[in-house]
């Protein structure tokens, strides 16, 4: 471009400065520093929550290290605590969470992005995403009144037909890994109904219509063509309703029967990390054990984190590909 | 071109609609007396790295009534935008070269000051949602004007002089949203007009309307020069005909000749010129 | 019709229907969820429950004023902390985003949503409670107004955004500055769906639960001022129905029905109007 080289010798460098005297003087310069503070408070409370959990949990660290995340003994008397128990509990119940919802909540929301008629389809979406604003207080209320006496009678016909399985040996009380992942199942359906749908109504439409043109049936280019073209954003959906679950307190508090064990069988009761500081944080008498809930809080965060990342990373690279074509 | 088209037709409707010979006439008229009012030179622009105006230099003279034409994405909104500084609303702009108003450097004026004294009306109306009172009084106001009888003159006033009081007297704490388009259109003229600009821009006020409303709004444009110094951009090469005294040819970010409407139109310099207002040229 | 087709059209039929029953099963847990509070908890509620304190075990009748001040209270404070940086920083990232900060505070507010919600419990406990030594309605109101910020952040871009860059530039054209401009003209145009978006964030927290447990604890008589444990209707839904009585099992479906009416009233009247200026939008 020869006109900027004849030119750069008149680009006005003082530009800078006149705007800053601009904004100075209308009032701007005020109004940039409060919104500028409001967004640094942002990014200063969350930075302060992590060094909150890392500088409290201390004690245990030093106490336990490493080997605490593979410890299963919960031992308050001798102070001796190990998280394996509780990590072991939260994995169970959000893996059978999502052994159950995602058939459940991918079959739903191919329903509503592809085959309803829209107006049927934002009807449903409307009401399922008021299924998301439900409280999971009231969740667990409905797991412990209604859910665990209904597993407990089905109990005959589960053992009858699966009881072969090493899952559903020994006794049941009703709560259980099996009632928590139950209503975590029903806590997550809606997000992934929501967030897959929206990926699935961001794949273009001449995919489809490429499909139909060429004598596919309507399932055929739904499965074939626009399911795998949406499947990472599916996917992605499918670990932020992961996220929750793993972070999701009293629902499973409520019906996860609260005792520290690892037990292969889903009839037998566990425990979440979340339900175990829920339960002894406020009543914590001693350092210790007040640093290493505050320990296994930051195990949550960890966990939450990476699979919040994962799946915002997978849903971004869709939509992009989507944007593209 | 599907725009001589419409604009023939527009031409029979509209009042008095000799309007060709009239804007040459007054072109002829003034265009030695007039006084400088702004003037561009060795103006660069770039969007990024993107150069979309190449080293314009011109000048606009005071009381007079400046189009320019051109085919789309030649760069006639850009320099209409940059000449009060509306470029620095977009990220990753940067001027090179000249603009001064009244002789004095436009990027050294505070911006406010700047733009209100060089308005601006955008081709799509863009009415706040508020009344149509309000929408008036923003400019006023933003400008320290306090409320009461003084404030509803001035809105008063700038209503009738953009023709729309008229239609609104009755109605002023109404929603601006509830006019017609031209009537936003003309709303919107009048909410520039109330802060007493010098120089009044238009980027391309007709495009959207009517050939009723876009009559009206020519006639507005006539009576405005009296008080003000108006620079059009339009894609209705019938429209510049008719009321710019003085017209430039935009092409790929340069201007190609700029001069008398008259000239540009029945004996124009550049071949290219010649082309485009024929309509040989897409 | 050959077998294969035949076997490819049943399977269309066939999942067609199974991918529907699943999007209506998973509305029939939402009626069944409705309709089970309805009938145990609407059938127990009495005026009591609204205007009585809890009563002791073996005591019938009782209710839980404390519990629906004790949250009124809570969101009044987790508004005061909540609102104020989720608006602004909406604000920031909309009208002066862009940078690599706007980057970060983005990354970071996406990090806050993801933070489990008694993970927000522990930080309030650890920053507040250790230092005072007992639980309080101030430290529960702040949990949860952290909670609020990132769909505060979020909804408010997301509103201030979707007004029309024509607005601002029309204020901006009349010489009003950047923060006038936002504050007159942006933000009045985006104000009642942000403030709808608000009032989704602060249903969503009413119901919170895990916050509060160690912060806010919980009192069965009523908390004077704000640095007394406080009880609230989700703690109280938890303590309730997690005892062995029946009696408090009644009283907790109450409170259950209560606190679902109040979260889904609030979503279905936000969702409608901001469904209904999305279309007035486009
Ligand atoms: N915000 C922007 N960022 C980058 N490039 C831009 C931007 N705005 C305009 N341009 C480019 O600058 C050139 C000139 O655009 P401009 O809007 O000035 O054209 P115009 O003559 O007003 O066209 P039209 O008649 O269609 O309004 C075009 O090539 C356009 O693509
Ligand atoms: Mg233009």
């Amino acid at each position: 471009m020869e006109t900027s080289e004849i030119s750069t010798n008149r680009a006005r460098s003082p530009e800078r400065a006149r705007r800053f005297s601009d904004r100075l003087a209308s009032g701007d310069t005020a109004a940039n520093l409060i919104v500028f503070l409001a967004a640094a408070s942002i990014v200063f409370i969350t930075s302060w929550i992590v060094f909150e959990l890392y500088r409290n949990s201390a004690a245990s660290r030093h106490e336990f290290g490493w080997s605490f995340l593979t410890g299963s003994s919960w031992d308050p008397v001798n102070e001796h605590y190990g998280a394996l128990p509780f990590i072991y509990g939260t994995i169970v119940t959000s893996a059978l969470a999502l052994l159950m919802a995602i058939p459940f909540g991918v079959g739903a929301a191919i329903f509503l992005a592809e085959l309803a008629p829209p107006r049927i389809s934002n009807a449903l979406t409307f009401l399922i995403e008021l299924l998301a604003a439900v409280p999971s207080v009231i969740y667990g209320l409905l797991g412990i009144f209604v859910l665990v006496p209904m597993l407990k009678s089905a109990e005959p016909a589960i053992r009858a037909t699966l009881g072969f399985l090493p899952f559903f040996k020994g006794p049941f009380y009703g709560v259980s890994l099996l009632a928590a992942g139950f209503v975590l199942a029903v806590m997550i359906v809606p997000f992934i109904i929501s967030i897959s749908r929206e990926v699935l109504l961001a794949v273009p439409a001449d995919q489809r219509e490429a499909a139909l043109a060429l004598g596919a049936t309507k399932w055929e280019s739904t499965w074939d063509i626009v399911v795998p073209f949406a499947g990472k954003g599916i996917v992605g959906s499918i670990f932020l309703a992961l996220a929750r679950s793993l972070g999701e307190t009293m629902a499973v508090t409520m019906v996860i029967g609260n005792t520290p064990q690892i037990s292969m069988s889903l009839f037998a009761p566990g425990y979440s990390i979340a339900a175990v500081i829920a339960n002894e944080f406020a009543e914590a008498s001693s350092e210790m054990l007040r640093s290493t809930l505050i320990e296994l809080g930051m195990v949550l965060f960890a966990l939450t984190f990476l699979i919040n990342g994962f799946a915002r990373i997978l849903i971004i690279t869709t939509s992009k590909k989507g944007n593209a074509t | 071109m599907e725009n001589p088209i419409r604009v023939t037709s527009v031409t029979g409707t509209t009042p008095g609609s000799s309007a060709l010979p009239r804007g040459a006439e007054a072109g002829s008229k003034g265009a030695g007396t007039a006084e400088l009012k702004l003037r561009a030179s060795n103006l660069n622009f770039f969007y990024g790295k993107f150069q979309a105006l190449h080293d314009i230099n011109l000048d606009i003279h005071e009381n007079r009534v400046t189009a320019f034409i051109g085919p789309s994405g030649c760069g006639k909104s850009t320099f209409l935008r940059t000449l009060n500084r509306m470029h620095e609303m977009v990220r990753n702009t940067r001027v090179e070269g000249e603009v001064e108003l009244d002789g004095q450097d436009i990027f050294g004026l505070e911006v406010s000051q700047l733009r209100r004294r060089v308005g601006m009306v955008f081709q799509k109306s863009n009415p706040f949602p508020k009344s149509i009172f309000d929408n008036v009084a923003y400019g006023l106001r933003v400008n320290g004007f306090a409320g009461g009888k003084p404030l509803h003159d001035a809105v008063e006033s700038s209503l009738r002089r953009a023709a729309l009081w008229e239609e609104v007297k009755d109605k002023l704490n109404d929603s601006a949203y509830s006019l017609s388009g031209g009537q936003q259109q003309r709303l919107c003229i009048a909410r520039a007009l109330a802060v007493n600009p010098e120089v009044l821009l238009l980027d391309e006020p007709c495009s959207a309307l009517d050939p009723i409303a876009t009559a009206k709004i020519e006639d507005l444009i006539f009576q405005l020069k009296d008080s003000c110094t108006l620079v059009i951009v339009t894609h209705n090469m019938q429209q510049a005909a008719r009321v710019a005294e003085y017209t430039g040819f935009f092409l790929l970010g340069r201007l190609v000749e700029f001069d008398k409407t008259t000239t540009i139109f029945k004996n124009p310099a550049q071949k290219e010129t010649e082309d485009y207002v024929t309509g040989r040229f897409g | 019709m050959t077998p294969r087709l035949f076997y490819r059209k049943a399977t269309n039929y066939v999942m067609l229907t199974l991918t529907g029953l699943c999007a209506l099963v998973a509305v029939g847990i939402l009626f069944f969820i409705l309709g089970y509070l309805l009938w145990n908890g609407g059938t127990s509620l009495n005026l009591d429950f609204f205007t009585k304190l809890p009563v002791p075990v073996g005591e019938s009748g009782g209710g839980m004023a404390n519990a629906l001040v004790g949250t009124g209270k809570l969101l009044l404070i987790a508004s005061l902390v909540g609102v104020p940086i989720g608006f602004l920083g909406g604000v920031y990232l909309s009208e002066y985003g862009g940078s690599t900060f706007s980057f970060l505070v983005r990354y970071m507010t996406d990090l806050l949503n993801g933070v489990p919600s008694i993970v927000i419990g522990i930080f309030a406990y650890t920053v507040i409670i250790l230092r005072q030594h007992h639980f309080s309605t101030l430290a529960g109101g702040i949990a949860l107004g952290i909670m609020m910020i990132p769909i505060a952040v979020r909804s408010s871009e997301e509103f201030l955004r979707a007004v029309p860059a024509s607005l601002r530039e029309a204020a901006v054209a009349l010489g009003a500055s950047k923060s006038r401009a936002i504050v007159t003209v942006v933000i009045p145009a985006a104000l009642d769906a942000i403030i709808t978006g608000i009032m989704l964030d602060l249903a969503r927290v009413a119901g919170e639960t895990a916050p509060l447990i160690f912060t806010a604890f919980g009192n069965q008589f009523w908390s004077p001022g704000w640095n007394q444990p406080t009880s609230s209707l989700p703690v109280m839904i938890y303590s309730y129905a997690i005892s062995p009585y029946d009696e408090w099992h009644r009283q907790a479906w109450s409170a259950g029905f209560v606190l679902l009416s109040l979260v889904l009233f609030v979503n279905v009247f936000s969702r409608l109007v901001l469904a209904r200026k999305g279309h007035a939008r486009s």
